[in-house]
């Protein structure tokens, strides 16, 4: 069995009397694309947080390659976060950057590239995200929100990532630019062969980037299954959840 | 967060929070210092930030010492003049310039361009996940932002009271000879005979603490701001009173140091 590139065993974390995650599990295998759904505070972000470092879980263990970098510190820490790469969920651009700064951030700032070189990366890789040349010389506030997307997917594929996040990809873009920003992400993780994990609450783009769809509830996986079964799951909360509809077994949270 | 109904409980509470947020800031600053003096240094980040802090800062600092010269050197001979010792006017402009007005008055100013300044712009990276993305860039944010901060206020601030000492002692000069009737020449030599290379390095040394706690607290409560505009605004906030207060009274702890 190939080890699983990601794995989250039994993850609890709180913040004060608040537990968010209570024994989350999950894993995903090289090459494929695993996309977590679930409500407004179910603990997605949380989890993906867990994973990457960015918050310390109070209990439970995070495997990559099946080596525990739970608590990894110092250069293990910064071995380990070379594997990955993120898009957030506003983006998430320095604004004190170009463009082409921002993309090429990694090459400048960890690896020393000349600028010459590390500019002509970067606008390589804006390329690949559909973004014209002429952009890289701009601000990350001249960009619309679609655009900021683009520029932050290729500032988390630029150094050929084995890993890489997506957080809610497609919140606050009309219709047309999500499809086209769920088609990169599909076409980047299989140019890159890499694993993938989203979270999001946009049915549309689950279907479309996932090989597998996970569900969350009260900050445990309810539901695993292949991407195209996950209108048919059986699970009356899921499907409540895929279909929209306020009433069911998940009270709505207003 | 509870509030207490007995007020000796209150007292302890607010007795203990204090307390705790002197040990994050502690913690805070230590951190901030290794990563000044650990690999990775990031000097084109230090070099941006020395222009930012030290040179755009200039004419804030300038205006300020101008001003403070000219009304100290007014003052003076007021009060000197009840007892006929207006020829003292050169000698205290320029020891109060250069040991206590220049280096407090210009740590004050910066508190408020700076402090605030740093403290908005951390705080809106740490709202727009911007940190976040420092951290999974591979890259140290406190290395990155807090380092190459404090080196530089620490660095300019002493640059910036040297001017601030020369355009004081200047304020004061050109009221003193347009309006006070002194001779500008015996104004300068005066000046320059009183003044001794200790006064000059006690300033220059409280300019550097000064410096350091501008941009400590600026980044400490950036680091530490939450919950959008309204968060970021209050950081910017905290940060401006909490360097003043520890401006004055760090200035009051090193003048007692110096004097004895």
């Amino acid at each position: 069995m190939t080890t699983p590139k990601l794995q989250l065993v039994d993850i609890h974390k709180a913040f004060g009397p608040k537990k968010v995650l209570r024994g989350f599990d999950i894993d995903v295998a090289p090459g494929k694309s695993l996309v977590i759904i679930g409500g407004s505070g179910t603990g997605k972000s949380v989890s993906i947080k867990c994973a990457i470092g960015l918050i310390q879980p109070d209990k439970g263990k995070v495997l990559i390659d099946g080596e525990d970098v739970t608590n990894a510190r110092g250069k293990k820490r910064e071995d380990v976060l070379r594997k990955f790469g993120m898009l957030f969920q506003g983006a998430a651009l320095f604004d004190s950057l170009t463009i082409w700064e921002n993309v090429a951030f990694r090459l400048l700032y960890r690896d020393g590239m000349k600028r010459s070189e590390a500019k002509e990366r970067a606008i390589e890789t804006l390329a690949k995200v559909r973004l014209k040349p002429d952009v890289a010389e701009q601000s990350p506030a001249e960009l619309s929100g679609g655009m900021q997307k683009r520029v932050g997917l290729a500032r988390a594929i630029i150094a050929k990532p084995e890993l890489i996040f997506f957080d809610e990809p497609t919140t606050g873009l009309d219709p047309i630019t999500a499809d086209a920003i769920n088609d990169l992400i599909r076409e980047m993780v299989t140019d890159l062969g890499c694993a993938a994990v989203s979270i999001t609450h946009d049915m549309a783009s689950a279907k479309k980037i996932a090989d597998e769809i996970a569900m969350i509830l009260d900050g445990q996986i309810i539901y695993r299954g292949p991407a195209d079964k996950i209108f048919n799951s059986g699970d009356p909360r899921v499907d409540q959840f895929v279909h929209g509809r306020a009433d069911g077994p998940i009270a709505a949270q207003i | 967060m509870r509030v207490s109904r007995n007020p000796l409980a209150a007292i302890g509470a607010a007795a203990l929070g204090f307390f705790r947020e002197i040990g994050r800031v502690g913690v805070f600053a230590f951190a901030g210092i290794a990563a000044c003096f650990t690999p990775r240094i990031y000097f084109g980040q230090i070099l941006r930030q020395f222009w930012r802090i030290g040179f755009l800062s200039l004419p804030v600092v300038g205006l300020t010492a101008v001003f403070i010269g000219a009304a100290l050197a007014l003052n003076i001979y007021v009060g000197g003049s009840r007892f006929n010792a207006e020829s003292f006017v050169p000698t205290i402009v320029v020891l109060g310039i250069t040991r206590e007005l220049g280096p407090v008055l210009a740590g004050l100013m910066l508190a408020g361009r700076v402090s605030a300044g740093i403290a908005a712009e951390i705080g809106t990276m740490r709202v727009t996940e911007q940190i976040d993305a420092l951290t999974t860039l591979s890259t140290n944010p406190y290395r990155f932002l807090v380092a190459p901060r404090v080196t530089a206020a620490t660095l300019a601030m002493p640059v910036l009271v040297m001017v601030a000492d020369v355009i004081g002692v200047m304020g004061g000069y050109l009221v003193s000879v347009n309006s006070l009737g002194f001779n500008g020449a015996i104004y300068l030599q005066k000046t320059l005979d009183f003044v001794t290379a200790d006064d000059i390095l006690i300033g220059l040394t409280k300019a550097a603490v000064f410096g350091f706690i501008i941009s400590i607290m600026g980044c400490y409560f950036g680091f530490n701001s939450r919950g959008g505009a309204g968060g970021v605004g209050r950081a910017a906030t905290y940060a401006v009173v909490a360097a003043a207060v520890l401006i004055l009274a760090s200035n009051y702890m090193l003048t007692t140091l110096f004097v004895k």
